[in-house]
């Protein structure tokens, strides 16, 4: 009997170490992917490839950099848009809604997470647009329109909708992380807060310091996720590959070009530029990630807390 | 002219006065009809099976329960006079006058100052830098506790031992300057040597400090406190000094309690 048991756990640790192997052997395998089909480009352009500014496939001119630059740039106002409200979306409905307003909010927020991507773009299109071309736009042009940023030809396609597509389709997730991470912080934290003198406001605090990790790894979630998106921004961005100062501008992301331009991509070093912004797009979300993680441990030291 | 102690007590005034208190979470009553009066420094103890509402009555006397939905209370409770459910009271400047204590020490996740020092700086207590140093020095003075963080003192407050976490807590609470301790099983988690450094220190504060202590340890409410509360099913059963409690209580439920008949 003892025998057989052993044997069980022989085997039960074997499928676990196979399932576990999977995992390294999917990355080596993307990665061996996409430079072995990558190599044309880059052994003809080298470094020239990311900080090349044109992209002409036709004269086989392939600079990635203004999608480098479209893909950062929309995610980052989608993170300025998205995670004061998130974090405000999540603060009340742990704070302060009654459970009869927090439950049917927090199903609706999950609701808007279903959502397919395409239908975000057809909204993109048809709703927000127009509204950024005629009154969004318009403000900021009127009252900030001094700065680059805001200088330019109003269209309603180009970089801000873009990245305010992208916020509205990351909002869902963070908030709904956020308030899983506000809900786990103990009610004694609280508590003490509110025993020494705290008002609302300052309990509150005290639970986002708590949560401080938690909500730079929402963060990092929502992040990664405006880098990848595809469908939505594809329709709203303009898909011109083009840096420009003002957000009114069309742009281009690396995966909105990928998406796009696959099923044109004949030749081999179309295919292969494509299949090397791909790879890009790999090491970015990486870096992303990493620079994350290193901000989250950084908040856990200043914050006395041991766990990584 | 001289006094005896007892006679100086019997001139004391009451701190809390708690008259006809009903509590209820949702439709279930947890308090029936609880009067009582804590006198001003001295330490009260609340004992009793558990379950029978020692916790939320001490929560009941800095408003901790409104926190908790669907609750609700019936009666009055006065602290120097003023009724603390009286509609437009500041409950914000009322926990800052009750200090609490919880059974789990509760460090907030900052260094051993700051923790300290988190009270002083929400109620704006310090004058200046100095000050606020000088503040935080004293509640972990106050508390026992200075000498062993005093070259640590920017480290982080998870760093302590269980025992040292909890005169943090107390620490913490001293340093606004409370009128009452309200202290809930304070050193139910912790080893002997840690529970007695917390029961010296209960009497050592009793100079300065009104404090309502709970616990399930009857030796410790008859170590620290002067009047002992038996609480049973949401009813205060008896109310006396503790010595009388201990030896020679006017209920007959308090002795089979304390002498370990039931519970
Ligand atoms: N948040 C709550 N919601 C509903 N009922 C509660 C809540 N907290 C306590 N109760 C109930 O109120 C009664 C009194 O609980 P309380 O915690 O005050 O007892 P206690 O004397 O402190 O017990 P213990 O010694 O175990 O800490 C119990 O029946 C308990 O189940
Ligand atoms: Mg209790």
């Amino acid at each position: 009997m003892a025998k057989t048991g052993t044997t069980g756990d022989k085997i039960f640790r074997t499928v676990l170490l196979i399932a576990v192997s999977i995992i390294p052997l999917i990355v080596a395998a993307i990665i061996y992917m996409m430079v072995q089909n990558s190599l044309p480009t880059l052994q003809r352009f080298g470094v020239g490839f990311l900080t090349g500014r044109e992209w002409i496939p036709a004269q086989e001119t392939f600079g990635a950099l203004p999608f480098i630059y479209g893909t950062i740039v929309s995610s980052v106002i989608a993170l300025i848009i998205s995670v004061p409200l998130s974090l405000g979306i999540a603060i009340f409905l742990v704070e302060q809604a009654p459970k009869n307003l927090a439950k049917p909010i927090s199903f609706m927020v999950e609701l808007l997470a279903a959502i397919p991507s395409v239908v975000y773009g057809l909204w993109g299109i048809f709703v927000l647009a127009p509204f950024v071309r005629d009154y969004l736009g318009a403000f900021l042009q009127k009252y900030l329109g001094f700065l680059p940023l805001f200088q330019g030809r109003l269209t309603g396609i180009g970089m801000l909708t873009g990245g305010i597509i992208l916020a509205l389709m990351i909002i869902p997730i963070l908030t709904a992380v956020v308030r899983d991470v506000l809900e786990v912080v103990p009610v004694t934290q609280r508590e003490a807060a509110l025993a020494l003198g705290a008002t609302k406001w300052e309990t509150t605090k005290v639970v986002l310091g708590n949560a401080a990790s938690g909500i730079a790894g929402a963060v990092v979630l929502g992040l990664g996720r405006a880098i990848g998106e595809t469908m939505a921004v594809t329709m709203v961005i303009g898909n011109s590959p083009q840096i420009s100062a003002s957000v009114f501008e069309p742009a281009y992301t690396i995966a909105s070009v990928l998406a796009a331009n696959f099923a044109d991509a004949t030749e081999k070093i179309y295919l292969s530029a494509l299949i090397e912004m791909g790879l890009v797009l790999f090491f970015v979300t990486f870096a992303v990630n990493a620079l994350a993680k290193l901000l989250i441990i950084g908040v856990s030291r200043r914050n006395g807390v041991a766990k990584a | 002219m001289t006094y005896r102690i007892s006679e100086l007590r019997q001139t004391m005034r009451s701190k809390i006065s708690v008259s006809n208190l009903n509590f209820y979470y949702g439709k279930t009553q947890a308090l029936q009809d609880i009067s009582m009066e804590i006198p001003e420094r001295e330490v009260v103890a609340f004992i009793g099976p558990s379950g029978c509402g020692k916790s939320t009555f001490l929560r009941t006397l800095n408003r901790m329960n409104d926190t908790i939905a669907g609750t609700r209370v019936e009666g009055k409770v006065t602290i120097d006079e003023q009724n603390i459910y009286a509609s437009g009271t500041d409950v914000v400047s009322l926990r800052r006058k009750i200090g609490m204590v919880f059974q789990k020490s509760n460090p907030f996740p900052k260094s051993i100052f700051e923790n300290v020092a988190y009270g002083i700086r929400i109620n704006g207590i310090h004058k200046n830098k100095a000050d606020l140093h000088e503040r935080v020095e004293k509640a972990l003075r106050d508390a026992a506790l200075w000498d062993e963080v005093k070259d640590r003192l920017n480290a982080s407050a998870f760093g302590l031992s269980g025992g040292q976490q909890q005169r943090l807590c107390i620490a913490r609470a001293l340093a606004v300057q409370p009128q009452v301790i309200l202290m809930d099983e304070p050193a139910s988690a912790l080893d002997p040597i840690a529970t007695q450094k917390i029961e010296e220190l209960v009497v050592d504060l009793k100079k300065d400090y009104t404090i309502v202590i709970v616990t399930h340890n009857m030796q410790q409410a008859s170590r620290v406190s002067d009047k002992t509360a038996f609480f049973m099913l949401g009813k205060l059963v008896e109310f006396n000094p503790t010595q009388k409690v201990f030896q020679n209580p006017d209920e007959r439920l308090t002795e089979d309690y304390i002498t370990g008949r039931f519970g």
